[in-house]
Protein backbone atom coordinates (compact mmCIF):
# COMPACT_ATOMS: atom_id res chain seq x y z
CA UNK A 1 0.00 0.00 0.00
CA UNK A 2 1.18 3.49 -0.78
CA UNK A 3 2.59 5.28 2.26
CA UNK A 4 0.21 8.22 2.32
CA UNK A 5 -2.75 5.84 2.64
CA UNK A 6 -1.43 4.33 5.87
CA UNK A 7 -2.40 5.30 9.39
CA UNK A 8 -0.17 7.11 11.83
CA UNK A 9 0.30 3.98 13.94
CA UNK A 10 1.20 1.85 10.90
CA UNK A 11 3.71 4.45 9.77
CA UNK A 12 5.14 4.71 13.29
CA UNK A 13 6.07 1.04 13.19
CA UNK A 14 7.61 1.31 9.71
CA UNK A 15 9.67 4.38 10.66
CA UNK A 16 10.85 2.88 13.94
CA UNK A 17 11.94 -0.34 12.24
CA UNK A 18 13.80 1.63 9.59
CA UNK A 19 11.70 0.08 6.80
CA UNK A 20 10.89 3.55 5.51
CA UNK A 21 12.52 6.95 6.05
CA UNK A 22 10.90 10.20 7.13
CA UNK A 23 11.87 12.00 3.86
CA UNK A 24 10.37 9.14 1.86
CA UNK A 25 7.09 9.41 3.78
CA UNK A 26 6.97 13.20 3.47
CA UNK A 27 7.61 12.90 -0.25
CA UNK A 28 4.68 10.49 -0.61
CA UNK A 29 2.34 12.88 1.22
CA UNK A 30 3.53 15.92 -0.76
CA UNK A 31 3.05 13.99 -4.02
CA UNK A 32 -0.48 13.14 -3.02
CA UNK A 33 -1.04 16.81 -2.16
CA UNK A 34 0.22 17.88 -5.58
CA UNK A 35 -2.17 15.43 -7.20
CA UNK A 36 -5.40 15.87 -5.27
CA UNK A 37 -5.31 19.20 -3.47
CA UNK A 38 -5.97 21.22 -6.63
CA UNK A 39 -9.37 19.45 -6.57
CA UNK A 40 -9.98 19.36 -2.80
CA UNK A 41 -8.41 22.76 -1.94
CA UNK A 42 -7.85 21.91 1.71
CA UNK A 43 -4.64 23.92 2.04
CA UNK A 44 -4.30 27.70 2.24
CA UNK A 45 -0.51 27.48 2.53
CA UNK A 46 1.63 24.51 1.55
CA UNK A 47 4.99 24.35 3.26
CA UNK A 48 6.85 21.77 1.19
CA UNK A 49 10.34 23.28 1.64
CA UNK A 50 9.90 23.36 5.39
CA UNK A 51 8.47 19.82 5.30
CA UNK A 52 11.57 18.50 3.48
CA UNK A 53 13.80 20.15 6.06
CA UNK A 54 11.80 18.87 9.03
CA UNK A 55 11.69 15.37 7.53
CA UNK A 56 15.48 15.40 7.19
CA UNK A 57 15.86 16.48 10.81
CA UNK A 58 13.39 13.81 11.93
CA UNK A 59 15.38 11.19 10.05
CA UNK A 60 18.56 12.20 11.89
CA UNK A 61 16.74 11.86 15.21
CA UNK A 62 15.44 8.43 14.18
CA UNK A 63 18.93 7.33 13.24
CA UNK A 64 20.18 8.44 16.65
CA UNK A 65 17.70 6.00 18.14
CA UNK A 66 14.96 8.41 19.19
CA UNK A 67 11.50 6.80 19.34
CA UNK A 68 8.70 9.30 19.91
CA UNK A 69 5.11 8.99 18.65
CA UNK A 70 5.10 11.79 16.07
CA UNK A 71 8.72 11.75 14.90
CA UNK A 72 8.71 12.08 11.11
CA UNK A 73 4.90 12.15 10.75
CA UNK A 74 3.48 14.68 8.20
CA UNK A 75 0.86 16.84 9.89
CA UNK A 76 -1.39 19.68 8.67
CA UNK A 77 -2.44 22.55 10.92
CA UNK A 78 -5.64 24.61 10.88
CA UNK A 79 -4.91 28.17 9.87
CA UNK A 80 -6.08 29.65 13.18
CA UNK A 81 -3.12 28.13 15.04
CA UNK A 82 -0.10 30.41 15.18
CA UNK A 83 2.98 29.01 13.48
CA UNK A 84 6.14 31.11 13.91
CA UNK A 85 7.35 32.30 10.53
CA UNK A 86 4.47 30.66 8.62
CA UNK A 87 1.59 32.85 7.44
CA UNK A 88 -1.52 32.36 9.59
CA UNK A 89 -4.66 33.94 8.15
CA UNK A 90 -7.65 32.50 10.02
CA UNK A 91 -9.06 32.42 6.46
CA UNK A 92 -9.74 36.15 6.84
CA UNK A 93 -8.84 39.09 4.66
CA UNK A 94 -8.04 41.03 7.82
CA UNK A 95 -5.09 38.66 8.57
CA UNK A 96 -4.18 37.93 4.93
CA UNK A 97 -0.52 38.88 5.51
CA UNK A 98 -0.07 37.93 9.17
CA UNK A 99 3.10 35.99 10.03
CA UNK A 100 3.07 35.08 13.72
CA UNK A 101 6.21 35.83 15.71
CA UNK A 102 5.55 32.82 17.97
CA UNK A 103 4.19 29.28 17.95
CA UNK A 104 0.96 28.13 19.57
CA UNK A 105 1.74 25.76 22.44
CA UNK A 106 0.35 22.78 20.49
CA UNK A 107 2.55 23.70 17.52
CA UNK A 108 5.58 23.94 19.79
CA UNK A 109 4.75 20.50 21.18
CA UNK A 110 4.51 19.01 17.68
CA UNK A 111 7.83 20.59 16.69
CA UNK A 112 9.54 19.26 19.82
CA UNK A 113 8.29 15.77 18.99
CA UNK A 114 9.66 15.92 15.47
CA UNK A 115 6.40 16.13 13.50
CA UNK A 116 6.71 17.38 9.90
CA UNK A 117 4.56 20.40 8.96
CA UNK A 118 3.08 20.12 5.47
CA UNK A 119 0.84 23.19 5.50
CA UNK A 120 -1.92 25.37 6.90
CA UNK A 121 -5.52 24.34 6.40
CA UNK A 122 -8.59 26.16 5.18
CA UNK A 123 -11.48 26.95 7.51
CA UNK A 124 -14.48 29.21 7.90
CA UNK A 125 -13.26 32.73 8.62
CA UNK A 126 -12.32 32.97 12.31
CA UNK A 127 -13.82 29.46 12.72
CA UNK A 128 -17.34 30.83 12.31
CA UNK A 129 -19.31 28.50 10.08
CA UNK A 130 -20.19 24.88 9.40
CA UNK A 131 -19.13 24.35 5.79
CA UNK A 132 -15.79 26.14 5.17
CA UNK A 133 -17.67 28.20 2.57
CA UNK A 134 -17.10 31.29 4.73
CA UNK A 135 -13.35 31.22 4.07
CA UNK A 136 -12.30 34.52 2.49
CA UNK A 137 -9.99 32.64 0.11
CA UNK A 138 -11.36 29.35 -1.26
CA UNK A 139 -14.02 26.70 -0.97
CA UNK A 140 -12.78 23.31 0.20
CA UNK A 141 -14.48 20.28 -1.29
CA UNK A 142 -15.55 17.03 0.31
CA UNK A 143 -13.33 14.14 -0.88
CA UNK A 144 -16.41 11.88 -0.98
CA UNK A 145 -18.24 14.15 -3.40
CA UNK A 146 -16.50 17.23 -4.75
CA UNK A 147 -19.83 19.02 -5.16
CA UNK A 148 -20.39 18.89 -1.41
CA UNK A 149 -18.94 20.76 1.56
CA UNK A 150 -16.41 19.14 3.91
CA UNK A 151 -18.21 20.65 6.91
CA UNK A 152 -16.69 23.29 9.09
CA UNK A 153 -15.17 25.15 10.46
CA UNK A 154 -12.19 22.74 10.37
CA UNK A 155 -13.18 21.65 6.85
CA UNK A 156 -9.62 21.79 5.52
CA UNK A 157 -8.36 19.70 8.43
CA UNK A 158 -10.97 16.98 7.79
CA UNK A 159 -10.65 17.01 3.98
CA UNK A 160 -6.84 16.74 4.21
CA UNK A 161 -7.01 13.61 6.37
CA UNK A 162 -9.70 12.04 4.15
CA UNK A 163 -7.74 12.81 0.97
CA UNK A 164 -4.45 11.60 2.53
CA UNK A 165 -2.65 14.92 2.08
CA UNK A 166 -1.71 14.74 5.77
CA UNK A 167 -1.43 11.74 8.07
CA UNK A 168 -3.20 13.68 10.83
CA UNK A 169 -4.25 17.28 11.38
CA UNK A 170 -5.13 19.73 14.12
CA UNK A 171 -8.43 21.56 14.20
CA UNK A 172 -10.37 23.63 16.71
CA UNK A 173 -13.90 23.13 17.97
CA UNK A 174 -16.10 25.87 19.43
CA UNK A 175 -19.52 24.42 18.59
CA UNK A 176 -18.69 21.29 16.60
CA UNK A 177 -15.95 22.51 14.28
CA UNK A 178 -13.84 19.35 14.62
CA UNK A 179 -16.56 16.72 15.00
CA UNK A 180 -18.98 17.86 12.28
CA UNK A 181 -16.36 18.01 9.47
CA UNK A 182 -14.89 14.71 10.73
CA UNK A 183 -18.36 13.19 10.32
CA UNK A 184 -18.86 14.74 6.87
CA UNK A 185 -15.46 13.52 5.59
CA UNK A 186 -15.47 10.05 7.17
CA UNK A 187 -12.57 10.61 9.57
CA UNK A 188 -12.13 10.56 13.35
CA UNK A 189 -12.27 13.89 15.22
CA UNK A 190 -12.02 14.69 18.91
CA UNK A 191 -12.90 17.78 20.89
CA UNK A 192 -11.10 17.30 24.20
CA UNK A 193 -12.46 18.44 27.56
CA UNK A 194 -12.22 22.22 27.93
CA UNK A 195 -8.87 22.84 29.62
CA UNK A 196 -7.22 19.58 28.48
CA UNK A 197 -5.24 21.29 25.70
CA UNK A 198 -3.62 24.73 25.92
CA UNK A 199 -5.28 27.39 23.77
CA UNK A 200 -2.20 29.63 23.78
CA UNK A 201 -1.64 30.70 20.18
CA UNK A 202 -5.08 29.61 18.99
CA UNK A 203 -6.61 32.73 17.46
CA UNK A 204 -9.58 33.22 19.75
CA UNK A 205 -13.21 33.03 18.64
CA UNK A 206 -15.19 32.25 21.83
CA UNK A 207 -12.69 31.67 24.61
CA UNK A 208 -14.94 29.79 27.03
CA UNK A 209 -15.84 27.26 24.31
CA UNK A 210 -12.79 26.95 22.01
CA UNK A 211 -10.70 23.81 22.25
CA UNK A 212 -7.99 22.38 19.97
CA UNK A 213 -8.12 18.73 18.96
CA UNK A 214 -6.96 16.13 16.43
CA UNK A 215 -8.50 14.79 13.22
CA UNK A 216 -7.15 11.40 12.21
CA UNK A 217 -7.79 8.26 10.18
CA UNK A 218 -8.39 6.01 13.20
CA UNK A 219 -9.23 6.20 16.90
CA UNK A 220 -5.78 4.87 17.78
CA UNK A 221 -4.17 7.73 15.81
CA UNK A 222 -6.46 10.13 17.64
CA UNK A 223 -5.26 8.79 21.01
CA UNK A 224 -1.63 9.27 19.94
CA UNK A 225 -2.27 12.86 18.85
CA UNK A 226 -4.21 13.70 22.01
CA UNK A 227 -1.40 12.53 24.26
CA UNK A 228 1.00 14.63 22.20
CA UNK A 229 -0.89 17.93 22.55
CA UNK A 230 -2.43 17.70 26.05
CA UNK A 231 -1.20 19.16 29.29
CA UNK A 232 -1.13 22.17 31.56
CA UNK A 233 0.44 25.33 30.14
CA UNK A 234 1.27 28.37 32.29
CA UNK A 235 0.48 30.50 29.21
CA UNK A 236 -3.19 29.43 29.25
CA UNK A 237 -4.73 30.04 32.65
CA UNK A 238 -7.71 27.86 31.72
CA UNK A 239 -5.59 24.83 30.91
CA UNK A 240 -6.00 22.36 33.72
CA UNK A 241 -3.30 20.67 35.73
CA UNK A 242 -4.48 17.10 35.22
CA UNK A 243 -2.22 14.13 34.60
CA UNK A 244 -1.97 13.27 30.88
CA UNK A 245 -2.26 9.52 30.44
CA UNK A 246 -0.90 7.66 27.45
CA UNK A 247 -4.34 7.47 25.85
CA UNK A 248 -3.22 4.68 23.54
CA UNK A 249 -2.96 2.39 26.57
CA UNK A 250 -6.67 2.76 27.28
CA UNK A 251 -7.62 1.31 23.90
CA UNK A 252 -9.12 -2.13 24.46
CA UNK A 253 -11.99 -3.40 22.32
CA UNK A 254 -13.91 -4.05 25.52
CA UNK A 255 -17.30 -2.60 26.41
CA UNK A 256 -18.82 -5.31 28.65
CA UNK A 257 -20.83 -3.61 31.40
CA UNK A 258 -20.32 -0.14 29.91
CA UNK A 259 -23.38 2.04 30.41
CA UNK A 260 -24.34 3.95 27.26
CA UNK A 261 -26.90 6.73 27.54
CA UNK A 262 -28.85 7.62 24.41
CA UNK A 263 -30.40 11.09 24.78
CA UNK A 264 -33.75 11.16 23.04
CA UNK A 265 -33.15 14.84 22.14
CA UNK A 266 -30.34 13.70 19.81
CA UNK A 267 -32.81 11.85 17.59
CA UNK A 268 -35.40 14.60 17.33
CA UNK A 269 -36.74 16.70 14.53
CA UNK A 270 -34.25 17.48 11.79
CA UNK A 271 -32.22 14.30 12.18
CA UNK A 272 -32.33 12.43 8.88
CA UNK A 273 -33.94 9.00 9.41
CA UNK A 274 -31.05 7.27 7.60
CA UNK A 275 -28.55 8.99 9.91
CA UNK A 276 -30.56 7.93 12.95
CA UNK A 277 -30.64 4.37 11.61
CA UNK A 278 -26.85 4.16 11.11
CA UNK A 279 -26.24 5.53 14.59
CA UNK A 280 -28.78 3.22 16.24
CA UNK A 281 -27.16 0.27 14.46
CA UNK A 282 -23.77 1.34 15.80
CA UNK A 283 -25.12 1.57 19.35
CA UNK A 284 -26.77 -1.83 18.97
CA UNK A 285 -23.51 -3.38 17.83
CA UNK A 286 -21.94 -2.27 21.13
CA UNK A 287 -24.94 -3.66 23.02
CA UNK A 288 -24.24 -7.00 21.36
CA UNK A 289 -20.74 -6.79 22.82
CA UNK A 290 -22.14 -6.49 26.33
CA UNK A 291 -22.75 -2.76 26.79
CA UNK A 292 -25.95 -1.67 28.55
CA UNK A 293 -28.01 0.88 26.64
CA UNK A 294 -30.28 3.33 28.52
CA UNK A 295 -32.52 5.91 26.96
CA UNK A 296 -32.00 9.23 28.76
CA UNK A 297 -33.26 12.78 28.43
CA UNK A 298 -31.38 16.09 28.44
CA UNK A 299 -34.18 18.58 27.69
CA UNK A 300 -31.87 21.62 27.78
CA UNK A 301 -30.03 20.28 24.71
CA UNK A 302 -32.90 21.79 22.74
CA UNK A 303 -31.93 25.24 24.05
CA UNK A 304 -28.26 24.70 23.16
CA UNK A 305 -28.34 26.62 19.88
CA UNK A 306 -30.13 29.60 21.46
CA UNK A 307 -27.61 29.74 24.32
CA UNK A 308 -24.66 29.36 21.97
CA UNK A 309 -25.76 32.07 19.56
CA UNK A 310 -25.73 34.60 22.38
CA UNK A 311 -22.59 33.50 24.23
CA UNK A 312 -20.32 32.75 21.27
CA UNK A 313 -21.04 36.05 19.43
CA UNK A 314 -20.66 37.96 22.71
CA UNK A 315 -17.22 36.47 23.28
CA UNK A 316 -16.36 36.93 19.60
CA UNK A 317 -17.29 40.61 19.63
CA UNK A 318 -14.84 41.12 22.46
CA UNK A 319 -12.06 38.90 21.06
CA UNK A 320 -12.22 40.43 17.59
CA UNK A 321 -11.95 43.98 18.92
CA UNK A 322 -8.17 43.60 18.53
CA UNK A 323 -8.36 43.76 14.72
CA UNK A 324 -8.16 47.51 14.31
CA UNK A 325 -5.48 48.04 11.66
CA UNK A 326 -2.93 49.25 14.21
CA UNK A 327 -0.51 46.45 15.06
CA UNK A 328 -0.99 43.77 12.40
CA UNK A 329 -3.12 42.71 9.48
CA UNK A 330 -5.08 44.83 7.08
CA UNK A 331 -5.19 48.64 7.34
CA UNK A 332 -7.42 50.79 5.15
CA UNK A 333 -8.63 54.37 5.44
CA UNK A 334 -5.62 55.80 7.29
CA UNK A 335 -6.63 59.21 5.89
CA UNK A 336 -9.91 59.04 7.86
CA UNK A 337 -8.31 59.51 11.27
CA UNK A 338 -7.82 56.77 13.83
CA UNK A 339 -11.51 55.93 14.44
CA UNK A 340 -12.32 56.12 10.75
CA UNK A 341 -9.37 53.86 10.01
CA UNK A 342 -10.57 51.24 12.49
CA UNK A 343 -14.13 51.36 11.14
CA UNK A 344 -13.03 51.10 7.53
CA UNK A 345 -10.45 48.38 8.23
CA UNK A 346 -12.91 46.19 10.09
CA UNK A 347 -15.74 46.62 7.56
CA UNK A 348 -13.37 45.81 4.72
CA UNK A 349 -11.46 43.01 6.46
CA UNK A 350 -14.24 40.91 7.96
CA UNK A 351 -16.67 38.79 5.95
CA UNK A 352 -20.47 38.87 6.31
CA UNK A 353 -20.76 36.00 8.80
CA UNK A 354 -18.12 37.47 11.10
CA UNK A 355 -19.71 40.92 10.96
CA UNK A 356 -23.12 39.48 11.82
CA UNK A 357 -21.73 37.66 14.85
CA UNK A 358 -19.89 40.79 16.01
CA UNK A 359 -23.15 42.74 15.74
CA UNK A 360 -25.18 40.11 17.64
CA UNK A 361 -22.52 39.94 20.34
CA UNK A 362 -22.15 43.69 20.68
CA UNK A 363 -25.93 44.01 20.93
CA UNK A 364 -26.20 41.21 23.52
CA UNK A 365 -23.58 42.88 25.69
CA UNK A 366 -24.76 46.45 25.22
CA UNK A 367 -26.33 48.54 27.94
CA UNK A 368 -29.94 47.57 28.61
CA UNK A 369 -29.77 44.20 26.84
CA UNK A 370 -27.14 42.38 28.91
CA UNK A 371 -29.63 40.84 31.36
CA UNK A 372 -32.12 39.86 28.67
CA UNK A 373 -29.56 38.10 26.48
CA UNK A 374 -26.13 37.42 27.87
CA UNK A 375 -27.02 36.74 31.50
CA UNK A 376 -29.98 34.62 30.48
CA UNK A 377 -27.82 32.53 28.18
CA UNK A 378 -25.25 32.04 30.94
CA UNK A 379 -28.02 30.81 33.22
CA UNK A 380 -29.30 28.46 30.53
CA UNK A 381 -25.75 27.15 30.28
CA UNK A 382 -25.83 26.30 34.00
CA UNK A 383 -29.02 24.24 33.59
CA UNK A 384 -27.57 22.39 30.61
CA UNK A 385 -24.40 21.54 32.55
CA UNK A 386 -26.46 20.33 35.49
CA UNK A 387 -28.50 18.05 33.24
CA UNK A 388 -25.33 16.52 31.79
CA UNK A 389 -23.96 16.05 35.35
CA UNK A 390 -27.15 14.30 36.41
CA UNK A 391 -27.17 11.93 33.45
CA UNK A 392 -23.49 11.13 33.91
CA UNK A 393 -24.26 9.83 37.39
CA UNK A 394 -26.10 6.99 35.66
CA UNK A 395 -24.12 6.33 32.49
CA UNK A 396 -20.46 6.25 31.36
CA UNK A 397 -20.89 7.81 27.91
CA UNK A 398 -23.62 9.35 25.78
CA UNK A 399 -24.14 8.48 22.12
CA UNK A 400 -25.97 9.99 19.22
CA UNK A 401 -25.32 11.35 15.74
CA UNK A 402 -22.58 13.95 15.26
CA UNK A 403 -24.60 15.93 12.72
CA UNK A 404 -28.28 15.63 11.73
CA UNK A 405 -27.48 15.04 8.04
CA UNK A 406 -24.54 13.99 5.90
CA UNK A 407 -22.57 16.62 3.93
CA UNK A 408 -24.78 19.09 2.09
CA UNK A 409 -24.13 20.59 -1.34
CA UNK A 410 -21.87 23.59 -1.84
CA UNK A 411 -24.08 26.69 -1.86
CA UNK A 412 -27.11 24.78 -0.58
CA UNK A 413 -27.36 26.48 2.83
CA UNK A 414 -25.36 29.69 2.35
CA UNK A 415 -28.54 31.74 1.95
CA UNK A 416 -30.27 30.07 4.89
CA UNK A 417 -28.29 30.99 8.00
CA UNK A 418 -30.57 29.13 10.38
CA UNK A 419 -30.43 25.84 8.45
CA UNK A 420 -26.64 26.09 8.35
CA UNK A 421 -26.52 26.62 12.10
CA UNK A 422 -28.80 23.63 12.73
CA UNK A 423 -25.96 21.50 11.41
CA UNK A 424 -24.27 22.04 14.80
CA UNK A 425 -27.32 21.41 16.97
CA UNK A 426 -25.98 18.06 18.25
CA UNK A 427 -22.43 19.20 18.92
CA UNK A 428 -22.93 22.65 20.48
CA UNK A 429 -24.29 21.42 23.85
CA UNK A 430 -21.04 19.50 24.39
CA UNK A 431 -18.98 22.71 24.12
CA UNK A 432 -21.33 24.58 26.44
CA UNK A 433 -20.79 21.87 29.08
CA UNK A 434 -17.04 21.63 28.36
CA UNK A 435 -17.20 17.85 27.80
CA UNK A 436 -15.05 15.66 25.53
CA UNK A 437 -16.76 14.55 22.32
CA UNK A 438 -15.54 12.15 19.65
CA UNK A 439 -16.89 11.59 16.15
CA UNK A 440 -16.25 8.14 14.62
CA UNK A 441 -17.48 7.14 11.15
CA UNK A 442 -20.37 4.68 11.41
CA UNK A 443 -21.14 3.93 7.80
CA UNK A 444 -22.28 5.56 4.60
CA UNK A 445 -25.65 6.89 3.56
CA UNK A 446 -26.13 7.38 -0.19
CA UNK A 447 -22.37 7.21 -0.52
CA UNK A 448 -21.69 9.86 2.14
CA UNK A 449 -20.12 9.25 5.56
CA UNK A 450 -22.18 9.42 8.76
CA UNK A 451 -20.63 10.18 12.16
CA UNK A 452 -21.34 8.56 15.53
CA UNK A 453 -20.77 10.99 18.41
CA UNK A 454 -19.50 9.70 21.75
CA UNK A 455 -19.65 12.16 24.64
CA UNK A 456 -17.83 11.58 27.92
CA UNK A 457 -17.44 12.90 31.43
CA UNK A 458 -14.99 15.78 31.93
CA UNK A 459 -11.39 14.57 31.48
CA UNK A 460 -12.55 11.05 30.68
CA UNK A 461 -11.24 11.00 27.11
CA UNK A 462 -9.80 7.56 27.93
CA UNK A 463 -13.29 6.01 28.09
CA UNK A 464 -14.53 7.94 25.06
CA UNK A 465 -11.57 6.73 22.99
CA UNK A 466 -11.89 3.15 24.27
CA UNK A 467 -15.55 3.01 23.25
CA UNK A 468 -14.74 4.60 19.88
CA UNK A 469 -11.99 2.05 19.36
CA UNK A 470 -14.24 -0.86 20.31
CA UNK A 471 -16.85 0.33 17.82
CA UNK A 472 -14.29 0.91 15.08
CA UNK A 473 -12.89 -2.62 15.50
CA UNK A 474 -16.36 -4.15 15.42
CA UNK A 475 -17.58 -2.09 12.46
CA UNK A 476 -14.64 -2.91 10.20
CA UNK A 477 -15.12 0.14 7.96
CA UNK A 478 -11.51 1.28 7.77
CA UNK A 479 -10.69 -0.22 4.39
CA UNK A 480 -13.77 1.36 2.80
CA UNK A 481 -13.06 4.72 4.43
CA UNK A 482 -9.54 4.77 3.05
CA UNK A 483 -10.85 5.38 -0.46
CA UNK A 484 -13.16 8.40 -0.69
CA UNK A 485 -15.26 8.08 -3.82
CA UNK A 486 -14.94 11.71 -4.93
CA UNK A 487 -11.26 11.12 -5.71
CA UNK A 488 -11.68 7.81 -7.50
CA UNK B 1 -36.77 41.60 20.48
CA UNK B 2 -36.16 42.50 16.84
CA UNK B 3 -33.44 45.00 16.04
CA UNK B 4 -34.37 48.22 14.21
CA UNK B 5 -32.18 50.00 11.67
CA UNK B 6 -31.53 52.71 14.25
CA UNK B 7 -30.27 50.11 16.72
CA UNK B 8 -28.19 48.49 14.00
CA UNK B 9 -26.48 51.84 13.33
CA UNK B 10 -25.77 52.27 17.04
CA UNK B 11 -24.37 48.75 17.45
CA UNK B 12 -22.22 49.09 14.31
CA UNK B 13 -20.78 52.27 15.78
CA UNK B 14 -20.03 50.54 19.07
CA UNK B 15 -18.34 47.71 17.17
CA UNK B 16 -16.35 50.13 14.97
CA UNK B 17 -17.82 48.92 11.70
CA UNK B 18 -18.34 51.35 8.83
CA UNK B 19 -21.44 49.94 7.13
CA UNK B 20 -23.94 51.46 4.71
CA UNK B 21 -27.66 51.43 5.57
CA UNK B 22 -28.11 48.97 2.74
CA UNK B 23 -25.63 46.53 4.31
CA UNK B 24 -27.07 47.11 7.77
CA UNK B 25 -30.58 46.36 6.53
CA UNK B 26 -29.36 43.15 4.93
CA UNK B 27 -27.66 42.04 8.16
CA UNK B 28 -30.67 43.13 10.22
CA UNK B 29 -33.00 40.72 8.42
CA UNK B 30 -30.62 37.79 8.93
CA UNK B 31 -29.98 38.65 12.58
CA UNK B 32 -33.67 39.15 13.39
CA UNK B 33 -34.53 35.78 11.88
CA UNK B 34 -32.00 34.18 14.22
CA UNK B 35 -33.06 36.11 17.32
CA UNK B 36 -36.67 35.19 16.65
CA UNK B 37 -35.81 31.52 16.50
CA UNK B 38 -33.93 31.75 19.78
CA UNK B 39 -36.71 33.48 21.69
CA UNK B 40 -37.56 30.18 23.41
CA UNK B 41 -34.80 30.93 25.87
CA UNK B 42 -36.43 34.22 26.83
CA UNK B 43 -39.49 32.36 28.08
CA UNK B 44 -37.57 30.08 30.45
CA UNK B 45 -37.84 30.66 34.21
CA UNK B 46 -34.18 31.29 35.02
CA UNK B 47 -34.39 33.90 37.78
CA UNK B 48 -33.02 31.69 40.52
CA UNK B 49 -30.30 30.04 38.41
CA UNK B 50 -26.66 31.03 38.84
CA UNK B 51 -24.90 32.01 35.58
CA UNK B 52 -22.03 29.91 34.19
CA UNK B 53 -19.16 31.71 32.50
CA UNK B 54 -16.81 28.72 32.41
CA UNK B 55 -17.60 25.07 32.01
CA UNK B 56 -14.85 23.89 34.34
CA UNK B 57 -14.31 25.08 37.92
CA UNK B 58 -11.16 27.14 37.42
CA UNK B 59 -10.81 30.19 39.63
CA UNK B 60 -7.65 32.20 40.10
CA UNK B 61 -4.65 30.73 38.33
CA UNK B 62 -1.48 32.06 39.94
CA UNK B 63 2.14 31.71 38.93
CA UNK B 64 5.40 32.85 40.43
CA UNK B 65 6.02 36.54 39.85
CA UNK B 66 9.24 36.18 37.89
CA UNK B 67 10.54 38.07 34.89
CA UNK B 68 10.59 36.23 31.59
CA UNK B 69 11.98 37.14 28.22
CA UNK B 70 9.32 39.24 26.47
CA UNK B 71 8.63 39.36 22.73
CA UNK B 72 11.37 41.51 21.19
CA UNK B 73 10.46 44.91 19.77
CA UNK B 74 11.44 43.80 16.27
CA UNK B 75 9.18 40.77 16.43
CA UNK B 76 6.33 42.80 17.90
CA UNK B 77 6.60 45.25 15.01
CA UNK B 78 7.15 42.76 12.20
CA UNK B 79 3.46 42.71 11.18
CA UNK B 80 2.78 46.41 11.68
CA UNK B 81 0.99 48.08 8.74
CA UNK B 82 3.30 51.02 9.39
CA UNK B 83 6.25 51.29 11.80
CA UNK B 84 9.10 53.73 12.28
CA UNK B 85 11.85 54.16 14.86
CA UNK B 86 10.66 51.12 16.76
CA UNK B 87 7.10 52.44 17.04
CA UNK B 88 3.69 51.70 15.52
CA UNK B 89 2.60 54.58 13.31
CA UNK B 90 -1.11 55.51 13.43
CA UNK B 91 -3.16 58.46 12.17
CA UNK B 92 -2.89 61.55 14.38
CA UNK B 93 -5.12 61.17 17.46
CA UNK B 94 -4.67 64.62 19.05
CA UNK B 95 -5.36 67.92 17.31
CA UNK B 96 -2.45 70.24 16.62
Amino acid sequence: MELHLKTLSELRTLLDRGEISAPELTEAVLNQMAQVDPKVQAYLTQTSDLAHLMAQQAQERLQQGERTPLLGIPIGIKDNLCTAGIRTTCASKILHNFVPPYDATVVLKLRAQGAVFVGKLNMDEFAMGSSTEFSAFQVTRNPWDLERVPGGSSGGSAAAVASHTAIATLGSDTGGSIRQPAAFCGVVGLKPTYGRVSRYGLIAYASSLDQIGPLTKTVEDCAIMLSAISGHDPRDATSVNQPVPDFRKSLRPEVKGLKIGVPREMFGQGVHPEVALRVRDAIQSLEEEGAEVHEVSIPMMEQGLAIYYILAPAECSSNLARYDGVRYGLRVGAEKGHIGMMEATRAEGFGDEVIQRIIIGTYALSSGYYDAFYLKAQKGRTLLRQEFDRVFQQVDVLMGPTAPTPAFRIGELVGDPLAMKLSDVLTIPVNLAGLPGLSVPCGLMEGLPVGLQIIGKPFDEATVLRVGYAYEQKAGLLEQLRHPTGLA
Amino acid sequence: MALTLKQMRHVAKLARLELSDEKLTHYMHAINALLEHFETLQAMPLDTVEPTSHSIPVFNAFREDCVEEPLSRDLALMNAPEARDGLFIVPRIVEE
